[in-house]
């Protein structure tokens, strides 16, 4: 019996302070606004009785995020922002997984160590970097008019460019790593046996190396996906105005307006766009670990 | 078998850690800038860092931020280390699905849904929001990253230790303490520092779960940037990624001269 001493600390931890608190958003987003004004929300009085209970409910909230076109389209700009960016890591990442998978096995360890070390640094940090290479006066726009490349400056800061290289090197790291542990397991041996057998290299890449790096793709893909979906500090310190998510409406939403029921509603649908990408996600790590 | 460079590797990862690093290097130029204004170079200096010193509330906040990161890695690492046991020795029990679920679900979660549902929590159980609440999301979603650092290390090793030391009279908890920690213990500290990192790192949660009196670094670091890019911020920036860069090398350091030690041992009792 002494095993649910061990099972019962981190389970009911995890209960407490993590299932229970989405009930709590759930009731919330079906609570009215005006009485959940800031600071305090009143608390749902269960003792009241289950009928009682569910006549308090109400969907008003959402009906309120359907009619306004700001909601929709912060969510189907962060679906889309979020995809297009995972692509662009994984365009960037797989070559750089594939380099280091391949190279000789006493610099493994280094590199990893390298792909790691920027994951360790501050996310702030690493975003805030970006806004001195890339605003007008920036770096980058320094560097390509002093060699005479381009005229004018370019104006990526506050535009969904900037939001895309935010992603890209933000979660690079969340990319290189799966794709890098299944890269690692090919041994480069069948890439030689497709060769010898008549195949150029890319048709022996498309075909032999690539479908067997699939376990790798989906994992890095849904690591940088998920979070990047209600992603707030990249939009907010280098998207500018311009560009919507719904991290950012979220966020807004709270501090600016102080509307608690809303901004729970805004989690919920959250919530609900990114249920399938997860379970996918905790499929494939089971699966990942019975294989083992 | 193939294991030299090709030249199409050595581009890729080239290319890939200058795109990696130069952001970082350049902030941390920068922070050496004798001129206030960030693109233009006048000449090195270490001034911003001496008026850091003078900067009150960036020192409490940094304070602060030290303090909620050792608690909430030290708590953390205990319950992420026994989550880790729960998944991989104790086998089948009720409800294990779905305490899977409650491990890994964090590792994905959007910060603004755990930092905006960890908060009604605390108002709804009427809970004085400040040090302890972020320190309590902190342990939250960084066990779950410590749970996955110690979980792998767990997995690979060889069971047959821990059953021999069991065979031979040690109750569970005995075997655990002097076979597996010992075993275990880089993965273990790995997963200290990483949740050490994380608390130190976030700005969301804390900015949802903190209240009055209670602002962390990032916090601070948020509301400055946003008023635009200075050599100060370059400043902290720099100490801060030295400070974790200091302490992973270290905790390589260690897990590298711990596993040659195993190694070495192992090639003994051959």
């Amino acid at each position: 019996m002494r095993r649910w001493y061990v099972i019962a600390a981190p389970y009911i931890w995890l209960l407490l302070f993590f299932l229970v608190p989405f009930f709590i958003v759930f009731k919330l987003s079906l609570s009215d606004t005006a009485r959940a004004m800031p600071p305090y929300v009143p608390v749902y009085d269960m003792t009241l009785g289950l009928a009682n209970f569910f006549s308090q409910l109400d969907f008003e909230n959402y009906s309120f995020l359907l009619s306004d076109p700001l909601y929709i389209n912060a969510y189907i700009s962060s679906l889309k922002i979020a995809a297009v960016a995972t692509l662009f890591t994984l365009f960037v990442g797989y070559p750089i997984a594939y380099g280091m998978a391949r190279a000789p096995r006493e610099w493994r360890p280094t590199l990893m160590m390298l792909v790691i070390l920027p994951f360790w640094t501050s996310f702030l940090i690493r975003v805030y970097a970006w806004i001195g290479i890339l605003k007008k006066e920036g770096l980058l726009n320094l560097f390509l008019m002093n060699y005479g490349i381009i005229t004018e400056p370019l104006n990526i800061m506050n535009t969904t460019t900037a939001v895309y290289i935010g992603i890209v090197y933000s979660y690079l790291p969340f990319m290189i790593l799966p794709l890098y542990s299944s890269l690692e397991k090919i041994s480069p041996a069948l890439n030689e046996a497709a060769e010898d057998l008549g195949s150029p290299p890319w048709r022996a890449f498309w075909q032999v190396t690539f479908p067997l790096s699939m376990p790798g793709v989906i994992a890095g893909c849904l690591l940088v996906f998920i979070p990047a979906t209600g992603e707030f500090v990249i939009p907010d310190l280098l998207g500018g105005s311009e560009t919507l998510m719904i991290g950012k409406t979220l966020w807004s939403e709270f501090f600016n307006n102080s509307d608690w029921p809303v901004s729970s509603a805004v989690a919920v649908v959250l919530l609900l766009a990114l249920v399938v990408p997860i379970v996918v996600f905790q499929r494939a790590q089971q699966r990942e670990r019975e294989a083992v | 078998m193939q294991t030299r460079f090709s030249w199409f590797n050595v581009t890729s990862i080239v290319l890939g850690f200058a795109f990696l690093y130069i952001p970082i290097l350049l902030l941390i130029i920068y922070s050496f800038n004798e001129s206030r204004l960030v693109t233009v170079w006048g000449g090195w200096s270490t001034k911003w860092y001496g008026s850091l010193l003078n900067n009150e509330q960036l020192l409490t906040a940094g304070w602060v931020t030290l303090r909620v990161a050792f608690i909430s890695a030290t708590f953390a690492t205990i319950l992420g280390t026994l989550a880790a046991i729960v998944l991989t020795r104790l086998g089948a029990f009720r409800g294990r699905t779905l305490f899977s679920g409650l491990v890994f679900a964090p590792l994905v979660m959007p910060e603004v849904i755990t930092g905006l549902s960890l908060l009604l929590l605390f108002v709804a159980i009427g809970m004085d929001r400040g040090f302890w609440t972020i320190t309590i999301a902190h342990i939250t979603f960084s066990m779950c990253f410590a749970a996955v650092v110690v979980q792998s290390r767990l997995l690979d090793f060889d069971k047959s230790v821990e059953e021999a030391a069991m065979d031979l009279g040690a109750t569970p908890v005995n075997s655990f303490f002097q076979v597996t920690l010992p075993i275990i213990a880089p993965a273990v500290i790995s997963a200290w520092l990483l949740a050490f990192t994380l608390s130190l790192d976030d700005l969301v949660i804390a900015s949802f779960t903190t209240g009055p009196g209670a602002t962390t670094l990032p916090m601070k670091i948020y509301s400055q940037v946003r008023l635009g890019v200075t050599p100060e911020i370059n400043a902290v920036s720099t100490i801060m990624i030295a400070f974790v860069t200091l302490g992973v090398l270290a905790a390589s350091y260690v897990t590298k001269r711990s596993t040659m030690k195993a190694a070495a041992d192992a090639q003994k009792a051959q």
